[in-house]
């Protein structure tokens, strides 16, 4: 258990330090942003899709804890060079699969809300207004609702 | 885990309080069986989260079992013998609540489903009976919400406006601000907190409320983070309402006390209608009871209201002032701690003027990250805004964390604490890491 405990802190804390396309992209064609207003995390995803509807480039920027900005970073890792039909198809369980090893419900909150923002990015072009429902399909594990904390 | 037990090197901290003596400490922690748990990394439990609930001792615990297993059944409504005996304990418990806070009179104890619960009873039947357009409701801006969004709400339906009082640099209450809003604004209602739940701030509840009264304000006082540390003796106080919930106070969820002084009762309108709140009720409408059914709609939380009694006794068995000078005593262990380290800001007071808890940020780190990492350490704390959000935006902070001390804790747990905080500084410093390449999904 401590050596699983060890991977999951030196690859987080690698990509929470050493962030891939961690910015703002100036030619984006799609772009979205979105927060946990509960705990102040904040995720900004800018994209570049070609005509053939592949992902070209993809950055990201935010704040919040290491859990949100690291799966951010590693979600722009593993996007670039794939199709938006791949990220309709990338579900919430393949996200935290991608993190590494098992979040509470608390804080895979935390890690999905860079996908929720990607989800809601794809249809998001920089040229048209945004969507009104911003924070992209509602997933429910099962745990607690994280409303307020006492 | 650590090496020699630092108390033994540093002053003690028993010399200078009337707190637990180490093997009362013992016999205390021998009442909360949970507290000898492991957490899920396998480190011994540190539970530094009582601000947001506390663990119920075997007393509790028995009351509420002895409820089931003997007597248990509805009350007032039955003349059989479970009925008259559960009847009986559910008044005593309210005999026990009223002595715990020195109420004038049982009738002025009205047993709701919490604090939360109590104080939209006062909102929706005081409040809308006595609020109107332009009338002013003054609070604080440290509330938590449970004090602030029954007034917004109130304010919606009649057209009265919710004013803030500011705290000040020192994260404290200056006096003639408080006069000078309650002089200009005359509000109908001063509705405060005792302890602030995130800063540990105590206000200066009998002054304010008499001042509060000079001016005709009548006067709501959040004693949640009160009545589980300190002796709380309304009549002193003079406080028109005041409202606890039960698990703040090691007694069971479900339940809470709304104090009302008699006359303010009576003359409000019933708030939940239903049966055991009604002396009469035809096709053409209802009469209400009298004080305290009044306000007791449906079956009332009766092994609850047992649970709280129980562990009201259990605290006034302990002493409130002994509780108040141990956690006051470990608080000042942790909040000293964290205030000689770099990078690390504590939110609160000095310790001379708060309880048990102690709220902080440190540079450059989450709170959630600090939270976690102590949760791998052993140590309960909480992450977050803590109900506490006007609080919190007028700090520009999004988020704190917060240790809160209680009478069963060890003064180990507060050196645990501070060991656990220089491991979080330490493992988020920056320390040059490189991402390494990952095989493509």
């Amino acid at each position: 258990m401590s050596s699983e405990q060890d991977i999951y802190e030196e690859h987080v804390l690698d990509h929470y330090e050493d962030p891939y396309h961690r910015g703002d992209l100036e030619k984006a064609t799609h772009s979205h942003e979105a927060d946990n207003p509960l705990c102040g995390d904040v995720v900004h995803i800018d994209l570049r899709i070609d005509g053939d509807e592949k992902i070209q480039e993809a950055w990201f920027s935010g704040d919040g804890c290491v859990i949100s900005q690291a799966s951010a970073s590693m979600l722009m890792e593993t996007i670039e060079g794939k199709s938006l039909e791949d990220i309709r198809n990338f579900t919430a369980e393949e996200m935290l699969a991608l993190f590494g090893p098992k979040l509470t419900p608390n804080r895979q909150k935390c890690c999905l809300l860079s996908w929720r923002v990607l989800q809601s990015a794809i249809h998001a072009p920089v040229d048209d207004l945004p969507p009104d429902n911003e924070d992209g399909p509602d997933v429910n594990f099962g745990g607690p609702s994280l409303s307020e904390e006492t | 885990m650590g090496s020699q037990s630092p108390l033994v090197e540093k002053k003690s901290y028993l010399k200078d309080t009337t707190a637990f003596t180490i093997s009362e400490l013992d016999q205390i922690r021998e009442q909360f069986p949970i507290l000898g748990r492991l957490t899920a990394s396998g480190a011994p439990l540190a539970f530094l989260d009582n601000a947001a609930s506390t663990q119920r001792p075997l007393a509790v615990i028995d009351a509420m079992s002895d409820c089931f297993r003997r007597y248990y059944a509805n009350v007032h409504r039955g003349i059989h013998t479970l009925s008259e005996e559960s009847t009986a304990a559910y008044e005593q418990a309210r005999r026990t609540v009223a002595e715990f806070i020195n109420a004038a009179s049982d009738r002025e104890v009205i047993f709701t489903a919490g604090a939360t619960a109590s104080i939209n009873t006062v909102a929706r039947t005081w409040g809308d009976a006595n609020l109107g357009r332009g009338d002013v409701v003054l609070t604080t801006i440290a509330e938590h919400h449970a004090n602030i969004v029954p007034w917004h709400q109130l304010a919606e339906r009649t057209g009265c406006k919710v004013v803030f009082l500011p705290i000040t640099s020192e994260y404290t209450f200056d006096d003639t601000v408080v006069r000078d809003h309650l002089e200009r604004l005359q509000p109908k209602l001063f509705a405060f907190t005792a302890v602030s739940n995130v800063l540990g701030t105590k206000t200066p509840v009998r002054r304010w409320a008499q001042l509060a009264k000079s001016f005709g304000a009548v006067t709501l006082v959040d004693a949640s983070q009160a009545t589980p540390h300190e002796p709380i003796d309304v009549q002193s106080l003079d406080t028109d309402f005041l409202v606890f919930g039960g698990h703040k106070m090691c007694g069971p969820t479900g339940i809470g006390v709304l104090h009302g002084k008699q006359q303010l009762l009576e003359d409000m309108p019933a708030f939940l209608g239903g049966g055991g709140m009604i002396l009469r009720v035809t096709t053409e409408g209802f009469e209400p009871a009298e004080l305290p059914d009044k306000f007791e709609a449906g079956t009332p939380p009766i092994a609850e209201a047992i649970g709280l009694a129980a562990a009201a006794n259990f605290l006034t068995g302990l002493g409130l002032e002994r509780i108040a000078a141990h956690e006051h005593a470990l608080c000042k262990i942790a909040d000293q701690g964290l205030r000689e380290m770099q990078g690390v800001e504590v939110i609160g007071p000095d310790a001379g003027q708060k309880g048990g808890i102690v709220s902080f940020s440190i540079d450059g780190v989450h709170a959630h990250d600090i939270a976690q990492e102590l949760d791998h350490l052993g140590i309960a704390v909480r992450a977050g805004h803590h109900c506490t959000m006007p609080l919190h935006r007028w700090m520009k902070k999004t988020s704190t964390t917060r240790a809160s001390f209680y009478l069963y804790n060890r003064p180990q747990e507060a050196e645990r604490f501070l060991e656990a905080i220089e491991l979080v500084k330490t493992k988020f410093t920056r320390s040059g890491r490189r991402r390494r390449q990952r095989n493509p999904q």
